[in-house]
């Protein structure tokens, strides 16, 4: 078996942390932007380990965080139609719509199920060719094309009574609006290593160009994060001392191809078309959803049924928005541990396993 | 959500495969990888081969981590 243990080596890592030392020469900001890094840098204390001068802040990460009340409220209002199975990956359901959540819905006798793979949604079709299949399609570049790809196959097989709720998000556009809004300094990023291991490295070659900020592609392991992080210093300091141009570096070349998987993306390609999409507590952001191409629409479940919902209710005192958009560290909200918790969580970033609160929460702040 | 395991191929059939996770076998869709071998390492998720990961980038990672470390600047 391939051995990646050796990227928790605490002899390298304490060599990487003396690097970081070494380089870091000013206060910097480094978002990440992808919830399974925000919970490795928290589990892994890595803001306890490097310099207090280098401020790790968490971006909109968790398509689960940032799938908008409006969606949630919708796939609650279709899970409990009746002659309904709603399947979904695990982390959906207790997120809290307007009123109620998927878990509220199906112990209040919704048939909701959760999946690992989608494909286990095609089978429960062929098993109940009267009921209406329907799984909730929520992901970002990594997770969508395993949906897509059983979209295809269901209609490959002529499985009609399955159906996608759409919500995907895509990536390199939500960087460039938290990047235009101008709101946060941020003076490198962290790129999401498995949505990169599909759309590849070049999508995020706008960022060095056009706003002048360093971009690595990181790795999940502690050793990757680490090295992650001396790769945007050099960067800083190289354009600093010598004026080289910032770049897209991949840290995570194991399984990063410059290209990504162009079989994935092809399929995307013929399914979907980039649309806008809104994001929770941030807003709606151009071509950074996917919706279905004109002849796979009669896979999508937000036109194949009739819903009306009422307008969405936003928790009142969550700055989960302004979390996401880097603004402030989730202790710096009032509610953060006291009436927000895992158990009873008020925003989506609680709720979410790897939403930065929940983050923070479990692992501590690491400072 | 985007989290992702090495697996390694061990048969496949069509647009399976079966592969093994650390020593626990699993059956996983390859419409993303039609070109995956038997014996080659992929990335999984969600119940799909996602990506190959590359035993030999993996080694030299390490390898340029252990050197980066050394030399301080
Ligand atoms: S918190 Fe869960 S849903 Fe959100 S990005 Fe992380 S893994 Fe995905
Ligand atoms: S602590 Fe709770 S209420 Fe505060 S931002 Fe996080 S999720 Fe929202």
């Amino acid at each position: 078996m391939i051995n990646l243990d050796k990227f928790r080596d605490p002899v390298v890592a304490a060599k990487l942390v003396k690097r970081i030392e070494g380089l870091c020469d000013g206060p910097y900001a480094f978002m990440e932007v992808c919830g399974t890094h925000t919970m490795a840098i928290s589990q892994f204390g890595i803001r306890g380990l490097i310099p207090g001068s280098i401020k790790l802040l968490s971006g909109p990460g968790c398509p689960v965080c940032v799938t908008s009340l409006y969606d949630i409220d919708r796939m609650i209002a279709i899970a409990g139609l009746k002659d309904v199975i709603f399947t979904t990956f695990g982390d959906m359901i207790r997120v809290p719509g307007s009123h109620s959540s998927l878990r509220e819905a199906r112990s209040q006798g919704a048939d909701v199920r959760i999946l690992y793979s989608p494909l286990d949604a095609l089978q429960i079709a062929a098993e109940n060719p009267q009921k209406q299949v329907v799984f909730a399609g929520v992901g970002f570049e990594t997770t969508s094309p395993t949906i897509i790809a059983t979209v295809l196959e269901a209609k490959e097989k002529g499985i009609g009574n399955f159906s996608v709720y759409p919500a995907f998000k895509t990536v390199p556009n939500a960087l460039k609006a938290i990047l235009e809004s101008g709101k946060t300094k941020i003076d490198g990023f962290l790129c999401p290593g498995h949505v990169s291991a599909i759309i590849g490295s070049r999508p995020y070659q706008f960022i060095p160009a056009e706003y002048h900020i360093p971009c690595v592609i990181a790795g999940f392991e502690p050793l990757d994060i680490l090295e992650s992080i001396v790769m945007l210093l050099e960067q800083l300091r190289s354009h600093k001392k010598d004026g080289l141009a910032f770049s897209v570096q991949t840290e995570y070349r194991r399984g990063v191809p410059d290209a990504g998987n162009p079989n994935a993306l092809a399929m995307l390609d013929k399914v979907t078309e980039p649309c806008t999409a809104e994001w929770r507590a941030i807003g709606s952001i151009p071509e950074t959803g996917l919706c279905f191409r004109n002849e796979y629409v009669s896979f999508d479940a937000a036109k194949r049924f009739e819903i009306k919902v009422e307008p969405a209710k936003e928790p009142v005192g969550c700055i989960c928005g302004q979390v996401m958009m880097g603004l402030h560290q989730p202790d710096e909200c009032p509610m953060f541990g006291k009436n927000c918790t895992p158990e009873s969580p008020v925003g989506p970033c609680m709720v979410s396993s790897e939403g930065a609160c929940a983050a923070w929460y479990k692992y501590g702040t690491g400072n | 959500m985007c989290l992702a395991i090495p697996a390694k191929i061990e048969t496949i059939e069509g647009n399976k495969a079966e592969v093994d996770i650390r020593g626990l076998k699993r059956s996983i869709g390859l419409h993303m990888m039609p070109d995956a071998r038997v014996g080659e390492f992929v990335l999984i998720h969600a119940g799909f081969a996602i990506q190959r990961i590359d035993p030999k980038e993996a080694e030299e990672t390490y390898r340029l981590l252990e050197e980066t470390g050394i030399t301080i600047t």
